[in-house]
């Protein structure tokens, strides 16, 4: 290793007791996921990160613990929990490592879920008990070269060939590609109307070259999905799905996961912030002393507890069934885009040595990059509240 | 086998630390509190690498009133098959060992499993009182145990090298560090806990022996005093005169 490990001293904040909200079971995941992160992630991440590597044996592990599709059955190797469960598991991961949680987040929201979700009951016995466990990794194929804000207007093609259907097409940004055995692929059918289709690995014509160069998500590995015709058999349809309903409906779950994941970056952010400022002397006192700092500090919490108390609004509609997508829509930007702020902010207060990574201030910025784009941008979600509230479409 | 693993609840090492009743009882307010890391990651979990290997069950027990349930929850989270609390606050070690004892008299278990001292008050004395209690044969700082048929070989560090001990089953072990590695439920483990038997009982009549008397932080760190190391007479002064070592 090029770097030492290094101690993860994370403390979690709560200055509005949001705990006194959380059931035993939400505490106890908590605490889980945090302590498998401070064992299993902390002390590699910065490495990997540097080096542009996917800590791919990490999908065991993360297997383990339960955190790939918690909230499905526990018939289909899911936890059975409920969503603020979910949430809670993505603030956990994303507090590592935003390529960590959007590991999990692919595999449980955007791979296990279709199949949970649209799939048949062959479909779900066959692949999520191993989804469940990591021996299988899934990716979601949505975006296309061409199309990625506006995925319905998507080229990636089926042609019904009997017992099977012809796949052409190419797929772009897709999270774990390289490394998955299965993908979750979107395409339109002759008829117009949109399917959802498993591709395996080794299919003929099938390939996923990795996308190199990355900036933001270094420890999560993002590729392609390339079809030449390739032969899907029709038992590979996910019978349920039909229209850009189906990979959106998926999409609002991962959503959901990031708004909570977000967050997560956000607490490791303002916690390293505050430690630091109290810790680095200059004109000989803390810099936390100083009040410039105190209003950085100060408007942080402040922000952090606010996002606290939105996800754990939201994860309560969840858990009855009632968040709509505008509203997971409404958290996912705007926890993101705080993050984001609250980044920023304490690479300041970190002086130059927020720039190293000794400090995780730069790799959670970075990162949160892609977090701000993927799974629809921050402009795209404001056109999604915008249309919501004032019923006028500004995407047509 | 039968085994029974003993779990007490501890505050956070993180904790800020006060007492209340005129300084006769620690003050919980505003305190997280944790398994004592001695009885869940090394404790508990031997225990339950023992049951995996030879089968068997695991019970976990707590001394303690309800506000403790959420961390025998995690006991049964980890791997527990069911859970015990003698309902009553722990007030010292005596009482706390008597119940175990009482509670174990006549229950066979094959071995019972406690952490070397708990982080609060690091007395650690119930193991061995507790051995006392049932006469059954204690090791005290286990830090690995192989099991061949009915006798354990156990190891712990003594001065200057390793002891290796060897005990037939039943027995009383309290653990040390590397007795096994921390075990982080799962996601499922949470989920079954909730609907794993936690079985409350009353506690039975002690008398205390011992009474607390008092309970003080240590003084708080005074300023330091830099001397120029030209001016000897005045270190030596103040050594003498405030400090009161020379
Ligand atoms: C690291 C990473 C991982 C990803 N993983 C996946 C994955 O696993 N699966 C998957 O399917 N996709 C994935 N994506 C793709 C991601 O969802 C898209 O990048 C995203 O939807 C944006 O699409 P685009 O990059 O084509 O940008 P574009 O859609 O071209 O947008 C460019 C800019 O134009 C703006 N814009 C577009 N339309 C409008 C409008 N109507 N009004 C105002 N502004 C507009 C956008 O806000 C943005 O600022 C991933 C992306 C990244 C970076």
């Amino acid at each position: 290793m090029s770097q030492k490990a290094k101690e993860d001293r994370y403390q979690a904040h709560d200055y509005y007791n949001v705990d006194a909200l959380l059931s035993d079971e939400h505490k106890m995941a908590r605490d889980a996921v945090r302590d498998w992160v401070k064992k299993e992630v902390s002390p590699i991440i910065e490495d990997y990160a540097n080096r542009h590597e996917c800590p791919v044996y990490l999908m065991k592990g993360l297997g383990e613990i339960g955190a790939f599709g918690p909230s499905l059955p526990a018939k289909y190797g899911g936890g059975g929990m409920d969503e603020t469960a979910y949430g809670i598991i993505m603030q956990e991961l994303e507090r590592g490592d935003s390529g960590i949680r959007s590991m999990a987040s692919v595999q449980g929201s955007l791979v296990m879920y279709p199949i949970y979700r649209y799939g048949s009951e062959e479909q779900r016995m066959k692949y999520l008990p191993k989804l469940a466990t990591g021996e299988l990794i899934g990716c979601f194929g949505l975006t296309e070269p061409n199309h990625g804000s506006d995925p319905g207007s998507m080229e990636t093609r089926v042609v019904d060939d009997g017992d099977a259907y012809i796949l052409n097409g190419a797929k772009m940004w897709i999270t774990n590609s390289p490394v998955a055995d299965i993908a979750v692929v979107w395409a339109r059918r002759e008829d117009g109307r949109i399917i959802g289709v498993i591709v395996e690995k080794g299919m003929e014509g099938f390939s996923a070259p990795e996308i190199h160069g990355k900036w933001s998500l270094r420890a999560s590995v993002t590729g392609e999905l390339v079809f030449d015709n390739v032969r899907v058999p029709k038992e590979n349809v996910l019978p349920e799905a039909l229209g850009l309903k189906a990979p959106l409906s998926c999409l609002s779950k991962a959503r959901y996961g990031i708004a909570w994941g977000a967050l997560g970056a956000a607490m490791d952010c303002y916690d390293s912030a505050l430690r630091y400022s109290q810790e680095r002397i200059q004109f000989g006192k803390p810099i936390g002393q100083f009040q410039l700092t105190q209003k950085k500090l100060a408007e942080m919490i402040t922000d952090i507890t606010k996002a606290q108390l939105l996800v754990w609004r939201l994860g309560a509609l969840a858990d009855a069934g009632k968040a709509s997508a505008a509203q997971i829509s409404m958290a996912k930007r705007d926890v993101v885009d705080m993050a984001l702020r609250i980044a920023r902010e304490a690479r300041q207060i970190h002086g130059g040595m927020g720039i190293t990574g000794e400090y995780p201030i730069m790799r959670h910025m970075m990162n949160l990059e892609s977090v701000v784009t993927y799974e629809g941008t921050h402009d795209i979600h404001l056109l999604i509240t915008g249309m919501d509230i004032t019923g006028f479409n500004a995407f047509k | 086998m039968k085994l029974l693993v003993c779990i007490s609840q501890t505050p956070d090492t993180t904790a800020n630390i006060s007492f209340k009743d005129n300084d006769t009882a620690f003050n919980p307010d505003g305190v997280q509190f944790i398994m004592n890391p001695y009885d869940e990651w090394y404790a508990l979990v031997r225990a339950l690498e023992l049951k995996e290997a030879v089968g068997g069950t695991v019970t976990v027990l707590n001394v303690g009133p309800s506000t403790n349930d959420a961390v025998i929850r995690k006991g049964l989270a980890i791997g527990a098959d069911d859970a015990v609390r003698i309902d009553a606050e722990a007030v010292s070690a005596d009482f706390v060992a008597f119940q175990i004892a009482e509670y174990a008299k006549d229950k066979g278990y094959d071995a019972i499993f406690m952490g070397k001292e708990t982080i609060d008050f690091n007395g650690a004395i119930v193991p061995s009182m507790v051995a006392e209690y049932l006469d059954l044969p204690f090791v005290s700082q286990a830090q690995h145990m192989d099991v061949e048929g009915n006798t354990a070989t156990l190891k712990r560090d003594i001065e200057g090298g390793v002891e290796v001990l060897s005990v037939d089953f039943p027995f009383v072990i309290s653990a040390a560090k590397d007795l096994a590695e921390q075990r982080i439920p799962s996601m499922k483990g949470i989920m079954m806990s909730r609907r794993k038997p936690l079985n409350v009982v009353p506690a039975v009549d002690f008398v205390n022996p011992v009474e607390v008397v008092h309970f003080a932080k240590p003084p708080a760190k005074s300023e330091v005093k830099m001397i120029d190391p030209d001016n000897m007479d005045e270190l030596v002064n103040l050594l003498h005169n405030e400090a009161k070592v020379i």
